[in-house]
């Protein structure tokens, strides 16, 4: 306290100086780095508030609620430490939930990519019609998903299109939605060619950026096309492979209107991933606290896949430091 | 500095929200009411603006009623929803599959003295048959607007068509059964190649509306107290051999994936509730409406109900239930016959009913509506009810294959909902 008194007296001395340096203090803050900062931070804050208000605090307050029984009828929310993770660890259905998820996962994954990259390479090649052909396979990831979806569960009825077409060529389609393996299939496929345009206008993008003396060099060392393939184009567009597998998978655990319109989770629980279980416990068994604990097992298997996945990148991602 | 500012924005944002989210309808003045509904019927919503109006012309103190109608198929879990978000309606319909949770919840708002006070109500006249489910320690939780019977409806064209005897030609010679009416049905889609007979909304998911079939085993998915399983008893896996036959075999019933609407004329029969003849207003074929077919256990009806309850959780619980007393009254109740059957003896009468349902004889309204109130098995509920229709319909899933093992899939039915049960 007396050191600031005296401080402050030993200022009072010259009146004009302590104006002038606090202007020149000011004008010291307010330097053209903080004005910068400030405009960057503006800029960036419709998104920031929009994160923080929708994922953060969101996130934050599913694992609050993961520690609690909340019995949304009875408008009771009880502190429950650890019971949950508990109940889940021994869940009966969990582990049926978990190899639907992850058979779901890998298929969708292979069978994306693997027709991304065909379609990427046969649109590559300069030929005619092929803006038509890219165009037609882009054009089902700008549909809406629950039409897309709500149509091709007309088309995979029993007396449906499918089914209609097969017949047509003699051949007796099995009821597509009602078998245990051919639900999952069906899924799988829809979602598929929902979403391969995507990536495979990623892979095009990739593929257009190879130098194309790579190919005319390999050639005059002999290299046969799949060579050519394997030992140039792969290399190359391997940031592109990490980047869409990244964005399948992550995308593969999140799927749900597809199984809510097409199969709900049947026929018995063969389609049930775990988003579809989580949604069914929370939102229709009104075990929301559940259901947190739930989301809180897909945030870290995704953290953790995405991570696995961004470490293996030095290994096999050329480019990579 | 990038951490603090990230704290401060949210903060912000929160002290925002908590500003939005202010205590704007907190009940000092005017309030307004709002009931959520599984019907966007015009002529439903028309009905109970109406009676809306009166209320609030009646009472200042209410500002307004809203009727807010939410898809049937997602009812129960939007409703849920909205009160998890804190949003909840002050009166809401209740499904009688979720009755039982409801009313054990403690979520609704006892209504036995609130409706018995009130001047003119005749609280006793209540059917206890209606108001059964929705009572817990002889306490009313919510008021069973619609007690809907089940039903046959009979494109009688396409019968005629498929030259086999109509039901109203088997009630006569005393002969409309299970057996006769499968045959039939099967005749039908032999014949003209349209859907012989459907059991309206189970689609092969909504396996309690089979109720209205297995019951004339004297079948029940469980025992009265809730507590056995009845889905591995003799009689139920009689009842669903014989369906399971009628589908796969004989063609009766139309099979898993395939669709078929009674009401545009794409089937001979269906079995729905009397509350869906108003689907039949511009109806271009010739029906008509009977009793379900006797089982092996002899006549029998079953009935789905709705209930109307205030939300504990709702902002304005004690005006709502004034506003429940009030759109219940037996005025206003005689309304709403004309839509719903109601749970009220004294309207009860076919000619009461008769005066608001022209598209039915008094005939129909006897043997279907009243007598089936009367004698009605109401479908099955229990607490619990979407984790025990999932396990049942996960169970039931292989059932519906040509080549299925019907004791073995409901013995697995059984084994998957027995812990359901004891809970």
């Amino acid at each position: 306290m007396s050191v600031l008194t005296r401080d402050a007296q030993g200022r009072a001395g010259g009146r004009s100086a302590p104006a002038g340096a606090a202007a020149a203090r000011r004008r010291g803050w307010w330097t053209t780095r903080r004005r910068d900062q400030l405009a960057g931070l503006l800029f960036v804050a419709p998104q920031l508030v929009g994160s923080v208000l929708f994922v953060l605090i969101p996130l934050g307050l599913v694992f609050w609620y993961s520690l609690h029984e909340w019995n949304v009828l009875a408008g009771t929310f009880e502190f429950i430490g650890t019971d949950n993770y508990r109940s889940m660890a021994q869940d009966p259905n969990l582990p049926s939930v978990l190899r639907v998820t992850g058979l779901f996962s890998v298929g969708l994954v292979v069978f994306n990519l693997s027709l991304a990259l065909l379609l990427a390479v046969l649109l590559n090649q300069r030929l005619r019609g092929t803006i038509v052909f890219r165009t037609l396979f882009f054009s089902p990831v700008v549909v809406s998903l629950v039409a897309w979806t709500i149509v091709w569960g007309f088309l995979l009825q029993d007396n449906g299109g499918v089914n209609g077409t097969l017949g047509a060529v003699g051949v007796d389609g099995p009821n597509w939605l009602r078998g245990d393996w051919t639900a999952l299939l069906s899924v799988i496929v829809v979602q598929v060619v929902k979403n391969v345009g995507l990536n495979m206008v990623l892979f095009l993008a990739a593929l257009q950026g190879v130098p194309a003396e790579l190919y005319e060099a390999a050639r005059v060392e002999g290299a046969n096309a799949w060579t050519r393939f394997r030992r140039i184009t792969v290399p190359l567009i391997s940031p592109t492979i990490l980047l869409t597998s990244i964005i399948t998978v992550v995308g593969s655990l999140q799927v749900f209107a597809q199984i809510a319109v097409l199969t709900q989770g049947g026929p018995g629980t063969s389609t049930t991933v775990l988003v579809y279980y989580l949604y069914q416990r929370a939102f229709q068994f009104h075990q929301f606290g559940y259901g947190a604990t739930l989301s809180v097992l897909l945030f870290l298997i995704v953290l953790v896949l995405t991570v696995v996945q961004w470490r293996m990148r030095r290994r096999w991602v050329f480019h990579e430091q | 500095m990038k951490i603090r500012l990230t704290a401060a924005v949210a903060l912000t944002a929160l002290l925002g929200l908590t500003a939005c989210g202010g205590d704007s309808a907190e009940s000092d003045g005017p309030v307004t009411l709002r009931m959520t509904t599984w019907s966007a019927n015009e002529a439903h919503l028309k009905l109970f603006n109406e009676i809306a109006a009166e209320y609030t012309a009646a009472n200042p103190d209410v500002a307004g009623i809203t009727f807010d109608p939410i898809p049937f198929e997602n009812y129960t879990t939007t409703l849920t929803t909205q009160i998890a978000g804190g949003n909840p309606p002050d009166l809401a319909w209740v499904l009688e599959n979720s009755a039982p949770d409801f009313v054990s919840s403690g979520a609704l708002v006892p209504l036995t003295d609130t409706l018995k006070n009130t001047e003119g109500y005749a609280y006793d006249e209540l059917a206890p048959a209606a108001t059964k489910l929705w009572q817990a320690d002889g306490e009313l939780y919510a008021y069973p607007f619609s007690t809907s019977p089940f039903g046959v409806f009979v494109n009688t064209d396409l019968l005629s068509a498929a030259d086999t005897e109509s039901p109203a030609e088997l009630i006569a010679a005393g002969r409309w059964s299970w057996q006769n009416a499968l045959a039939a049905a099967s005749t039908v889609q032999a014949k003209t190649g349209k859907a012989g007979l459907v059991v309206r909304d189970f689609d092969y998911k909504g396996w309690d509306f089979l109720s209205t079939v297995w019951t004339g085993w004297g079948a029940q998915a469980w025992s009265e107290d809730g507590k056995t399983c009845g889905f591995n008893s003799p009689e139920m896996v009689e009842a669903m051999t014989a369906l399971h036959r009628g589908i796969f075999v004989d063609k009766a019933l139309p099979g898993p994936g395939t669709t078929a609407d009674f009401f545009a004329g794409e089937a001979g029969m269906t079995i729905t509730q009397i509350s869906r003849a108003s689907l039949l207003t511009d109806q271009k074929f010739d029906w008509d409406l009977v009793p379900l077919p006797a089982g092996p256990k002899g006549e029998y009806a079953v009935i789905g109900q709705g209930g109307m309850g205030v939300l504990k959780q709702g902002r304005n619980a004690e005006t709502a239930a004034d506003f429940l007393a009030y759109l219940t009254n037996p005025t206003n109740s005689a309304k709403l016959a004309q839509f719903f059957p109601p749970p009220r003896t004294s309207l009860l009468t076919a000619e009461t009913l008769a005066k608001t349902n022209p598209l039915l004889s008094p005939e129909q309204l006897q043997q279907v509506v009243i007598d089936g109130i009367a004698d009605g098995v109401v479908k099955p509920s229990h607490t619990g009810q979407a984790e025990l229709n999932q396990a049942v319909r996960a169970g039931l899933d292989p059932l519906w294959q040509p080549n299925a093992d019907v004791r073995g899939v409901l013995d697995g039915v059984c084994s998957s909902i027995n812990p359901l049960l004891a809970k």
